[in-house]
């Protein structure tokens, strides 16, 4: 006991300060893309557009999908007009949000009233893994621990759909786990709300074309909020399941 | 001549691969992994022959041998148990039946209408009952099917059924143009993206028509100082795991904090916290500047002295040693038939590591540190492992440390065209081999006259490993089950691919 408590002394308090302080992020940490039309002709477009890995970028509407992006900072590499900035919050309920074309994504509003009374001190979740890397589990998991601690926002893993609110989809929806993700999600009671989180389960991310694999939620299931990124790092999702609950106010810095 | 043997990160023509006919394929296997100590790399059909590719520590090299085949032939597990997965998976993906396999149905489900749809081994009598557990388990993991056949509390065979996290990487790697190579390949097990990404490129740049420049030092110093680093975190990770599935909430609350720390380490050197796009075919996508090695190492010192710290509290806690210790045991030799590699291997006594037995990855042969060996093939082992490999991996990274100080910092090296897009030497094979943190990654890339890659194949260290599980829980209680798991912490997704 006494050398659990001299442990306890020498790890010190070690949870971090979000969402009140900025979350520490690395230096080459890639969030949120921003560019400006203007800075580039057609040609560089297209040709940034094709070196793409995910096919991200559409080539005549100049937009990149950040809900198919892996954020591997390959365009800014070939464009460098094309800023990945340190905006972690890509949380959204809609899917045309992560539609960029340039500077103006939006984040959006709250959730409704409704949702709100219901989910605002506590949220319940069940994951399933549809396929993918196990990456995006492992940083979901990663919120479980004190660096993180999502218990403080009534945010809780559950074993069982039964008693979940809400359930956060990762993978791109693999033929083989189909059956079982619709099973899930049925055995759930209503109301219930869906979570993709990472590009494969938005909209297949990497696997998008992949011949045993779905592409991703959209169709299968009604998905309420969209957390972009491969795997989106801890502080974006975090962020996005807050905000979600409606626990606090995006506050709009420019 | 048996074999041909080249080294890792090489290529051999596919000419000059030794052709036998089966029986003789069949009896050069038998010898060299029954009697001389060579394990197996991978096995694979493409065009009409079997290929297999071995790992000979005693020269440091590969062996590869192959045969002509049909659309069957007599199976080689009941001589080599430690193909019998890959022959499983022959059948299913090739449409090849190995004739006389003992245990021959899908490990991946890739054809079936319905994954986990079929016949278990089953255990009858008035006591005997069965426990399914999964696709969906209790805890954020990766899906997979168990089937318990017990007799009350014992288990007395375990059947794992995987397959549900298939997304057909290595037929998407046929046809994906090579922009996507790397990121598809790091993205076969998530957890251990550095070695795959290491392994893959090694194996293109073989195969690649003009020759790569040799890589800067400072480049491969930093690909080392990142494996090891995935390989600190992921240990770390699992020994905080462990102490919670008993329950054991202060080491499992502290390491499960201590593994992020580390794998911020490695998003200070690229940007993402498992080094995804980070590998580049020149070297690394960032340098790290020499000015902040000091608060890396500062960082790193300091996260090391929380991890003892968490360790020793669970090292000196005997109620904690008893559930551990006994649980879960496979004996050596069982290992070693069954081809079992990496750290379930070396905890039970199996003397293997491909950056030494192989070698020529990163800088290790610079580096002065020894492969970590535990006899009793229990969980204590395998967590007492880990601990080892932990402290020479510490010791490593202090070095890397040093090296990179005394070397010049440069710019970064960003990527050339990659080697693959179709513009390869023409049917040739290449090998490369990284000791991830579970064991080895092998990654093989075969190329057919056009130039193109007729077949890539991937053998994640899980892939040998899972049927170690199996044995691990023969007489076990099914309670003893998370720990077991957890001492393995075995890829679902690298072994569906």
């Amino acid at each position: 006991m006494i050398k659990a408590l001299c442990a306890r002394l020498f790890q010190k308090y070690r949870t971090n300060k979000f969402p009140d302080a900025p979350p520490n992020l690395p230096e080459h940490f890639r969030g949120r893309i921003e560019f400006d039309r203007n800075d580039f002709t057609d040609e560089i477009w297209q040709q940034t557009a094709a070196n793409c890995p995910v096919d991200a970028m559409d080539k005549e509407k100049v937009c990149i999908d950040l809900g198919r992006c892996i954020f591997c900072g390959k365009c800014q590499q070939i464009n460098p007009a094309i800023r990945f900035t340190s905006e972690y919050r890509m949380g959204t309920m809609q899917r045309e949000n992560l539609l960029t074309y340039g500077h103006s994504i939006q984040l959006d509003e709250q959730l409704d009233a409704g949702i709100k009374a219901l989910y605002g001190k506590s949220l319940h979740i069940r994951q399933v893994s549809a396929g993918g890397c196990a990456a995006c589990e492992l940083d979901f998991n990663v919120l479980n621990t004190l660096a993180w601690d999502m218990g403080r926002f009534g945010i809780k893993v559950v074993a069982s759909p039964r008693h979940a609110d809400a359930l956060l989809i990762t993978g791109p929806v693999t033929d083989n786990m189909r059956t079982a993700l619709l099973k899930t999600y049925a055995a759930m009671g209503e109301p219930k709300l869906v979570i993709a989180c990472g590009a494969c389960a938005i909209s297949g991310g990497i696997y998008y074309d992949s011949p045993h694999a779905a592409g991703g939620v959209e169709g299968i299931l009604p998905v309420h909020l969209y957390v972009p990124g491969c795997p989106p790092h801890p502080a974006t999702l975090l962020e996005a399941l807050v905000r979600f609950m409606g626990r606090r106010q995006l506050d709009n810095r420019a | 001549m048996d074999f041909a043997s080249f080294k890792n990160t090489g290529k051999i023509l596919l000419k000059d691969i030794p052709q036998h006919d089966f029986d003789r394929f069949r009896d050069v296997l038998a010898e060299a992994i029954n009697l001389q100590n060579c394990r197996v790399g991978a096995l694979f059909a493409s065009t009409g022959k079997l290929y297999a590719i071995l790992i000979d520590p005693a020269e440091k090299s590969f062996k590869a041998a192959c045969t002509a085949i049909g659309n069957s032939y007599p199976a080689l597990t009941p001589h080599i148990a430690a193909f019998h997965w890959f022959e499983r998976e022959i059948f299913e993906s090739d449409h090849i039946k190995p004739e006389g396999h003992p245990w021959l149905k899908p490990i991946r489900f890739e054809n079936a209408p319905q994954p986990g749809v079929t016949d278990y081994f089953t255990l009858q009598g008035n006591a005997a009952h069965e426990v399914a557990v999964g696709p969906v388990h209790a805890g954020v993991i990766e899906p997979g099917h168990f089937r318990f056949q017990c007799m009350g509390e014992d288990v007395y065979f375990l059947e794992i059924e995987l397959g549900y996290q298939h997304r057909g990487i290595e037929k998407m790697l046929l046809t994906a143009p090579a922009k996507r190579h790397t990121h598809l390949i790091e993205t076969a097990a998530g957890d251990s993206s550095i070695a795959y990404a290491l392994a893959y490129d090694g194996m293109a740049a073989a195969l690649a028509q003009q020759p790569r420049s040799k890589l800067p030092e400072r480049a491969q110093i930093l690909r080392t100082l990142a494996l090891e680093l995935e390989r600190i975190a992921n240990h770390v990770g699992d020994i905080g795991a462990l102490a919670g599935d008993v329950a054991f909430l202060t080491s499992s609350a502290y390491c499960g904090r201590i593994r992020g720390d580390f794998l911020n380490m490695t998003a200070m050197l690229c940007g993402n916290r498992f080094g995804r796009n980070y590998v580049t075919y020149n070297g690394v996508a960032f340098d790290l500047g020499n000015n902040k090695l000091p608060f890396l190492r500062d960082w790193f010192e300091r996260t090391v002295a929380d991890f003892k710290n968490a360790w020793q509290l669970l090292a000196d806690d005997p109620g904690v040693l008893d559930r551990f210790e006994n649980t879960g045991t496979v004996a050596p030799e069982v290992m070693r038939q069954i081809g079992a590699v990496g750290v379930a291997a070396r905890a039970a006594g199996l003397d293997i590591d491909v950056r030494r037995d192989l070698g020529n990855i990163g800088v290790y042969d610079k580096l002065v540190w020894q492969t970590g060996l535990k006899r009793s093939g229990d969980v204590i082992a395998r967590l007492k492992l880990r601990r080892r490999e932990l402290r020479e991996s510490i010791r490593m990274v202090r070095a890397l440390f040093t090296m990179l100080e005394s070397n010049a910092a440069s710019a970064a090296w960003s990527e050339d065209a990659p080697a693959a897009d179709g513009n390869m030497i023409p049917e040739a094979l290449a090998v490369t081999a990284v000791e991830a943190w579970r064991g080895e990654v092998v990654c093989c890339g075969l190329t057919g006259a056009d130039g193109k890659f007729k077949r890539i194949k991937l053998v994640d260290p899980s892939f040998h490993n899972w049927f170690a599980l199996v044995l691990a829980l023969r007489g076990e209680q099914i309670s003893n089950f998370p720990i077991c798991n957890k001492s393995f912490n075995l890829s679902y997704c690298g072994h569906d691919l």
